[in-house]
């Protein structure tokens, strides 16, 4: 693959200062996401996936205590920043977002149409009447009327209000969209008709999307590549086919595993136990407790380990020549 | 279970509850006092529930499941049909003969952290309806207490009792839920989304300890839920409700292999399994959303985004139930 990705993250580190002690939310991540590509992020809660999709909007809260690492956009340092330039050159600019349960999140005393128009208004500084113009077009493109431009947020059902704030993500025509928990609140048909859009405009604009969830059946709707993460560390980053058919990382597997399937006669399997307490991470391999096929080298932190082309994963079993 | 098993025992022990002609409406009212009509949430809905087996209602948000669950529960009086328990209507028991019916269904909520009083510890949590129901003797609600918290494998139990429900994860929060919901033995349980809060990798196993639960005890029990993906695993037969109505019901395999309504076949078709492939193309959906519920449209509720709607028929005359397959039933005109 030829010129740099869109985005790439190295080591990202985020550690926040809490009652009790400084809580490691992500502890060395690094992915890359290219031109026109979903990516999705897989991980239970707590493991700091909501926290990423914050770090890379720079939009931190006020209690963190370390933030580190390297981000790159077009091959461009961003990390170092001021706050004042990243809000002008990227955030919301090359990159935008929807937060989890951002539909719930709309004025309710406000006319969608204008709430979707503000990115347009602030960043851009367009008038009320060209910005209403360009909101009418991402309406149609995600799939809602223009007449509800003109509805408040409460004559809007949850599948719509879903697809109002994904226009708010793209009047800007970002090169790429961060969506934490786009559908988990939807039910099966509204959360289909939205998979449908996105894979739409993915088509359509060449947007790139970055999808946080823990719901592994609607990510494989639109996933080209997927990042598994565990307590604050990425285990294991693959192709979508490649992870979906033969994880490789334990914890993938099993995750796999416990994906219900229609068709399928054999109950799921739940994976014992429950994640570590990011506040006091254990030395080792975060994930070895839990884990079916942990050997005595699990003591130590993995590395990560390339799998042929375009495979990484975390886990001592990948290292070469490894046998437990 | 194989099939003939639960049809004897069908045939011998006759329903334990059954909903006739239910109906579940709420009025609404402008400034407090004029009436602007009723939200049919349960609008003609009839089943039978044998003792000791394991239903789904399938639906999505707005389709009166959570309705037919309060219903079913007493907490809402139907407005019209009734509700019949081990052979007498809910309607017609007094304030005692109603204490024993709610001591003998189980309610499991659909939100853990809400439905446990914060400044309760479990013990309290599970002693409270024992105290209701008239156990005096502390010793032996301890008791049972501990038996309970056994039950749902919070043991020991000695290490949850003084716990309060914030220092529970939300695992460990909704097995308390069950296990106050089991402590006065009931004969059914009612579980209203019982796992759509919680983390995927504890769904399965909550899901799979109420299973359990059920056939040791030879409870009955009614799952809510809007997810057709796990309800093979922990139901026997499904109920798919559309709109305040069941629109179809059969036997688990029955239903998932072979849908007839053209609402379950496009509920079916929107589900995914974690396939790379599905990325490559577009779902179908029917176009729309489920009708208001105060305004229904007439005649078959689904007809609007309906692909094989029949002009003159389905858009002005309900349908009935047909048997399309060996005990399968549809309300579609499609199977007349």
């Amino acid at each position: 693959m030829a010129g740099e990705p869109l985005l790439r993250v190295e080591d990202l580190r985020l550690h926040y200062r809490s009652g009790n002690g400084v809580v490691r939310a992500l502890d060395g991540v690094s992915f890359d996401v290219r031109r026109n590509e979903a990516l999705v992020v897989l991980g239970e809660s707590g493991c700091g996936k909501s926290t990423l999709a914050k770090a890379l909007m720079r939009l931190l809260p006020r209690n963190v205590q370390h933030f580190s690492g390297s981000l790159l956009v077009d091959g461009v340092e961003t990390m170092d920043y001021p706050e004042e330039r990243f809000r002008r050159e990227v955030r919301w600019v090359r990159i935008s977002m929807v937060m989890q349960a951002a539909m719930n999140a709309l004025n309710p005393v406000i006319r969608v149409g204008e709430q979707v128009a503000e990115p347009l208004r602030v960043h851009r500084g367009w008038s009320a009447r060209r910005a209403r113009e360009r909101t009418a077009e991402v309406f149609g493109l995600v799939g809602i009327s223009a007449d509800f431009l003109q509805r408040y947020p409460f004559e809007l059902s949850g599948g719509m209000r879903q697809r109002a704030v994904l226009a708010m993500a793209l009047v800007t025509e970002p090169d790429l969209v961060i969506m934490d928990e786009p559908t988990s609140a939807l039910d099966v048909l509204t959360q289909a008709g939205i998979m449908n859009a996105l894979k739409r405009i993915k088509q359509e604009l060449g947007t790139s999307f970055i999808l946080i969830t823990h719901d592994v059946s609607t990510s494989s709707e639109i996933a080209e590549r997927v990042a598994l993460m565990y307590a604050g560390q990425l285990v294991e980053f693959a192709d979508a086919r490649d992870f979906f058919r033969e994880p490789a990382h334990p914890y993938s597997k099993l995750l796999m595993a416990s994906v219900p399937r229609l068709h399928q006669k054999e109950t799921p399997v739940h994976i014992p136990g429950q994640p570590p307490n990011l506040l006091n991470p254990p030395e080792g391999c975060r994930f070895a407790e839990r884990c079916p096929s942990r050997f005595d080298r699990c003591d130590r932190d993995p590395e990560t380990f390339r799998i042929g082309e375009r495979r990484t994963v975390r886990c001592w079993l990948h290292a070469p020549g490894a046998r437990p | 279970m194989n099939a003939p098993a639960r049809d004897a025992r069908r045939s011998a022990a006759g329903p334990v509850l059954s909903a006739r002609d239910l109906h579940t409406w709420f009025e609404l009212r402008q400034w407090g006092f004029l009436r602007v009509g009723s939200v049919r949430a349960v609008d003609g809905v009839n089943f039978e529930l044998q003792a000791g087996e394991a239903v789904a209602f399938v639906g999505e948000s707005g389709c009166g499941k959570s309705s037919l669950a309060r219903t079913l529960l007493g907490l809402h009086q139907p407005t019209r049909g009734e509700v019949v328990f081990e052979g007498r209507s809910l309607g017609t028991l007094n304030a005692t003969e109603r204490k024993a019916y709610l001591a003998r269904v189980g309610f499991v909520q659909q939100d853990p952290y809400g439905a446990l009083p914060p400044f309760m510890d479990v013990r309290r949590i599970l002693h409270e309806p024992l105290i209701v129901h008239g156990v005096r003797n502390r010793a032996e609600r301890e008791q049972r207490a501990r038996e309970a918290l056994e039950e749902v494998r919070l043991s020991p139990p000695d290490d949850f009792l003084s716990k309060f429900p914030h220092m529970l994860s939300g695992g460990q929060q909704q097995r308390v839920v069950i296990a106050r919901a089991l402590i006065l033995r009931p004969a059914m349980i009612i579980a209203d989304e019982p796992v759509s809060m919680l983390d995927a990798s504890v769904r399965v196993e909550i899901l799979q300890l109420l299973r359990n639960i059920q056939t040791e005890h030879g409870l009955t029990l009614a799952f809510i839920t809007h997810d057709l993906s796990t309800v093979r695993h922990f139901a026997e037969r499904i109920f798919v409700m559309y709109a305040g109505r069941i629109v179809e019901q059969a036997e688990v395999n029955e239903l998932l292999n072979h849908p007839q309504h053209p609402y379950t076949q496009a509920l079916l078709a929107a589900i995914s399994d974690p396939d790379p492939d599905n990325a490559l193309h577009l779902r179908e959906v029917p176009p729309g959303e489920p009708p208001s519920l105060l305004k229904p449209p007439a005649g078959c509720r689904f007809h609007p985004r309906c692909n094989r709607m029949i002009a003159g028929t389905c858009d002005r005359d309900d349908p009935p139930d047909f048997e399309t397959r060996n005990g399968h039933l549809t309300a579609c005109w499609l199977y007349r």
